[in-house]
């Protein structure tokens, strides 16, 4: 698999994404308000907040799906206010969602070669008789791919359709379809929801080894406390769409906004 | 091959260059990486493991040093081993799965200096043994991932240990003539390997064991299944147990086949099914597992495949055994044989990746003659063995057309078997190991001087040469009259009809044996909803007169058999008991992987085992128990003792009435 980033010119603790002032709103419902924050190459970077608290919305802004009515996002170094999902994905912007969101039919494999189609540059004609230059590159991605699957330890799983899997499994094939992308910037959308406690150590591990051993950096909205603390470097707490805190797990821990957003007030 | 090349070939370093030489274009090992079988000839093979030896020698291996191999199977960890025996020294392989704390003691015990890990998982648990092990300096290993970080003071990835011996090799003549030397100057009496035995009762045992044995008992193996360079196995069972170490090592070495490392332990079947193994050896658990897979997806299948495979398997039932062992069989049943191979038996061996297999072996623990049977018929020969790590597997084996599913076979090429007065099996044979790693006391208990190893399992010769294990030595009593007393092999006889799900057998020190019963609920229950017979709960179907009958009727086949059985007649049940509940792990009176704790059970019903002994017609019990929700309540109950009788032993041997 290629080495870490991808983007020379940025150092691990640079600023890879940054946001600024970022509103959005639908209709009269305020899903955003006013949040700035960055997210440093290499880092794990953990988005936390109670349900309702903008936190998908925010990735959905990140990768483009959503456009801000205010605010910068400034993507190693190119700043913009709109833009397509598929131009965030070529450049190097991948995403697993909430709700696993694969091919149900089609196999392990195929799923994550789904992920490598932005990286394909034969023409059509060849791929369609998969013969020439298109044979010739389906053989790299797919090496690429094996790697993955290697790497997720999934290779008894590489024929099977994944609507067949378990829920956890299919996390797994998720995460590899993004990792496809090659990319510098990995978003997860709550990567352990409805896992029991196995198969999210299992896949904290694979988010931390993805994190060590390419260099990609993460974002992932998360709900178990003890996965966010343990896996992230730092942490950008959202409520009601605002930024109540942000910074080390441990000072977020301690935060009296924090608490109170998590625990509820007394009013 | 002569006696004088025979002779020269005496270790296995020396036989892997004759497989460079003589096959050295023919595979001799593929890993499943990235999706694709990566393939490596023997001439392949001997130079890694050449350029591996050399740099474990510049690192300070010397002979007789001892090096543990750590991890599944794979073809840098068997080079290792090779390796190591270039060097003349010792490598020591670990269960993948042992432990931190076991593998601090074997590592320690082994004294090892270096160790090869498969993988960061078992590097983690070396570095944590690590100071418990003062010898251990070095570790190499095999898959790099999430090493990359780690101080590599002390820890070095395989390949570029490779990558250098072949430098070296290349660069410095003087290297290669030193591994030359090292290599000519092993002999077969040198130690090969030493297997730690995982030893249900204390402490592994480290089981010595030469080139020799390992070399003599692999070409024995291989002429008695006329094995050659064609077979293909697949290597997936642990590499410190010995049947790993024959089948995946040793008798590919010596007989110049393939072996195939699966991608990663959950592929097996996958795997398998692609190579088309040969050769294959698997314990009665992988065969159960396949068979209740198959039968969970017949479930699925449509009503006319079901049919189908209904009809099919009743033909192969029917003919197939008689088919594979060449008996003669209705020109009908060939047919319809022929066709259901077509439809049916065909592709479901290649599901199972067994289509190609020339003889598939079944060891380690008795299998269930219904799954034994069930491949059989379907056109898979296999077979059973009985083996220990102390004889290099071999003791005795099953020959083609001589396999029945109750007995082991007879003992192998150069094996001799002997029965000791108390039903123990003692085996020699040129397998024979040499003695346990420094523990003189344990070689002396199971070794005599001449050669003779005690197995610590109690059998008996059949009528036609075919030894039958019974039970462990251990628990093998004697009655009163002197009789053998072989509780597991009495109470599998009764757990072999449906309609008993547990039995315990008593006898030890008594005048006759006596059993307790314990009904199968599901298989009595339908019995009895066959029969019109009416019951309002377990306890009342249990002392049922109709089922007292019933289960007296199984007793009498029982003594039937056992009368028949060279010294097994004195064992016949005189008395038996239903027991009015069902034996649970929740009172103890099982463990948890469901076997009978019959020392709890004595005691714990010892009113009920006086009876049983004191000609009482019934007696009177009453236990506590506990429900499945955690409360205790009381079983009161009054049961009732049935007789039965004693079949007459042929030939005038000890009987129960001679003894009374």
């Amino acid at each position: 698999m290629r080495a870490p980033g991808g983007d020379t010119r940025l150092a691990p603790g640079d600023v890879l994404l940054s946001v600024e002032g970022v509103s959005l709103s639908f209709g009269g419902v305020k899903a955003i308000t006013d949040v700035s924050f960055d997210i440093r190459k290499g880092e794990i970077r953990a988005i936390i907040g109670p349900n309702g608290a903008g936190k998908t919305s925010m990735l959905n802004v990140i990768n483009g799906f959503y456009h801000p009515q205010q605010g910068r996002i400034t993507f190693k170094g190119a700043t913009r206010q709109k833009m397509r999902p598929s131009v965030a994905a070529a450049q190097g912007i991948a995403r697993t969602f909430q709700n696993v969101a694969l091919f149900k039919g089609m196999s392990t494999l195929d799923n994550i070669m789904a992920g490598r189609t932005l990286k394909m540059r034969s023409p059509f004609f060849w791929q369609l008789f998969r013969h020439g230059p298109a044979l010739t590159e389906e053989i790299a991605h797919r090496k690429v791919v094996e790697e993955i699957i290697d790497f997720l330890e999934i290779q008894a799983i590489r024929k099977t359709p994944v609507g067949k899997l378990p829920y956890g499994l299919q996390k797994r094939v998720e995460l590899g379809r993004a990792l496809a992308m090659q990319p510098d910037l990995l978003l997860l959308d709550e990567p352990m929801a409805g896992m029991n406690l196995e198969e999210k150590e299992d896949m904290s591990r694979f988010i931390l080894d993805v994190n060590n051993q390419y260099g990609t950096t993460i974002a992932l909205i998360e709900h178990d406390m003890g996965v966010v603390m343990d896996l992230s470097d730092r942490v950008v707490v959202l409520e009601y769409g605002r930024k109540i805190a942000d910074g080390a797990p441990d000072e977020v821990k301690r935060n009296k906004q924090v608490i109170d957003a998590y625990l509820g007030v007394p009013h | 091959m002569t006696a004088e090349e025979a002779s020269r070939e005496d270790t296995f370093p020396k036989l892997l260059a004759r497989n460079a030489r003589t096959r050295g274009g023919r595979p001799a090992i593929r890993h499943k990486d990235l999706g694709i079988w990566q393939t490596w000839s023997w001439t392949e093979v001997e130079a890694q493991c050449r350029a591996l030896a050399v740099f474990l020698r510049e690192l300070g291996v010397r002979p007789g040093d001892t090096i543990a191999i750590v991890g599944h199977n794979r073809p840098r960890l068997y080079w290792s081993m090779m390796a190591a025996q270039m060097l003349g020294a010792v490598p020591v392989p670990v269960y993948a799965d042992s432990v931190a704390e076991e593998m601090a003691y074997l590592l320690a015990h082994a004294e090892v200096k270096l160790a090869v890990a498969q993988d960061q998982e078992q590097v983690d648990k070396l570095i944590t043994v690590a100071e418990r092990v003062p010898t251990l300096h070095r570790i190499l290993y095999d898959e790099e991932r999430g090493l990359r970080n780690y101080d590599h003071t002390n820890l070095k990835p395989l390949d570029e240990a490779i990558a250098s011996g072949l430098d070296a090799l290349r660069d410095d003549p003087e290297a290669a003539r030193a591994l030359d030397e090292s290599i000519a100057a092993g002999k077969g009496a040198d130690l090969a390997i030493i297997l730690y035995t995982s030893g249900t009762t204390g402490r592994p045992k480290g089981v010595m064991l030469t080139h020799d044995n390992v070399l003599i008992s692999a070409r024995n193996g291989c002429a008695f299944d006329k094995l050659d360079e064609t077979e293909e196995v697949i290597a997936y069972l642990p590499i410190a147990w010995v049947g790993d170490h024959i089948f995946s090592y040793a008798q590919s070495i010596v007989a110049g086949f393939c072996v195939n490392c699966p991608e990663s332990p959950d592929t097996v079947v996958e795997d398998r099914r692609e190579i088309g193994t040969t050769y294959a050896f698997a314990p009665p658990r992988v065969y159960e597992n396949l068979l209740t897979l198959t039968m969970v997806r017949m479930e699925d299948a449509s009503a006319p495949k079901r049919r189908m495979f209904a009809f099919f398997l009743a033909v192969a039932k029917r003919a197939g055994e008689r088919i594979l062992n060449g008996e003669p069989t209705p020109l009908k049943d060939r047919l319809l044989y022929a066709l259901g191979e077509a439809l049916v038996y065909g592709p479901l061996k290649n599901r199972f990746g067994l289509s190609r297999v020339k003889v598939a072996y079944t060891a380690g623990e008795a299998i269930g003659p219904e799954i034994f049977r069930f491949y059989r018929s379907l056109g898979i020969n296999l077979k059973q063995l009985y083996g220990q790590t102390e004889a290099s597997v071999y003791v005795t084996l099953q020959p083609d057309g001589e396999i029945r599913a109750d007995t082991v076979g007879r003992p192998g090429l150069e094996v001799e078997v002997k029965i000791a007065d108390d039903g123990e099996v003692l085996f020699r044979s040129p397998g024979v190991f040499k003695a346990y790693y420094k523990d003189p006391d344990a070689t002396a208990r199971t070794k005599t001087p001449d050669g003779w190893v005690h197995s610590g399992d109690a059998g008996f010769f059949d009528r036609d040469g075919h030894l039958k294990i019974i039970d462990r030595a251990k628990d093998v009593g004697r009655m009163k009259d002197g009789s053998l007393f072989p509780p597991k092999y009495l109470e599998n006889k009764l757990k072999f009809y449906p309609n008993i799900k547990e039995a315990v057998a008593f006898g030890d020190g008594r005048d006759f044996c006596a059993a307790f019963i314990n009904i199968d609920l599901t298989a009595v229950g339908n019995w009895a909803e066959r029969n019109n017979v009416v019951y309002a709960s377990y306890q009342e179907l249990a002392a049922h007169p109709l089922v007292y009958d019933m289960i007296a009727a199984h007793v009498d086949e029982v003594n039937r058999s056992l009368a028949v059985e060279p010294r097994m007649g004195g064992a016949q049940i005189r008395r038996f008991l239903v027991l009015p509940k069902e034996l649970d792990a929740d009172d103890g009176e099982l463990t948890r992987t469901q076997k009978v704790r019959r020392g709890f059970i004595a005691e714990r019903y010892g009113a009920l085992v006086d009876a049983l002994y004191s000609g009482a017609k019934e007696a009177d019990l009453r236990v506590e128990v506990t429900f499945e929700d955690g409360r205790k309540g009381v079983i009161a109950a009054r049961v009732g003792i049935r007789d039965c009788a004693a079949h007459p032993v042929p030939g005038g041997g000890e009987t129960l009435e001679a003894a009374e």
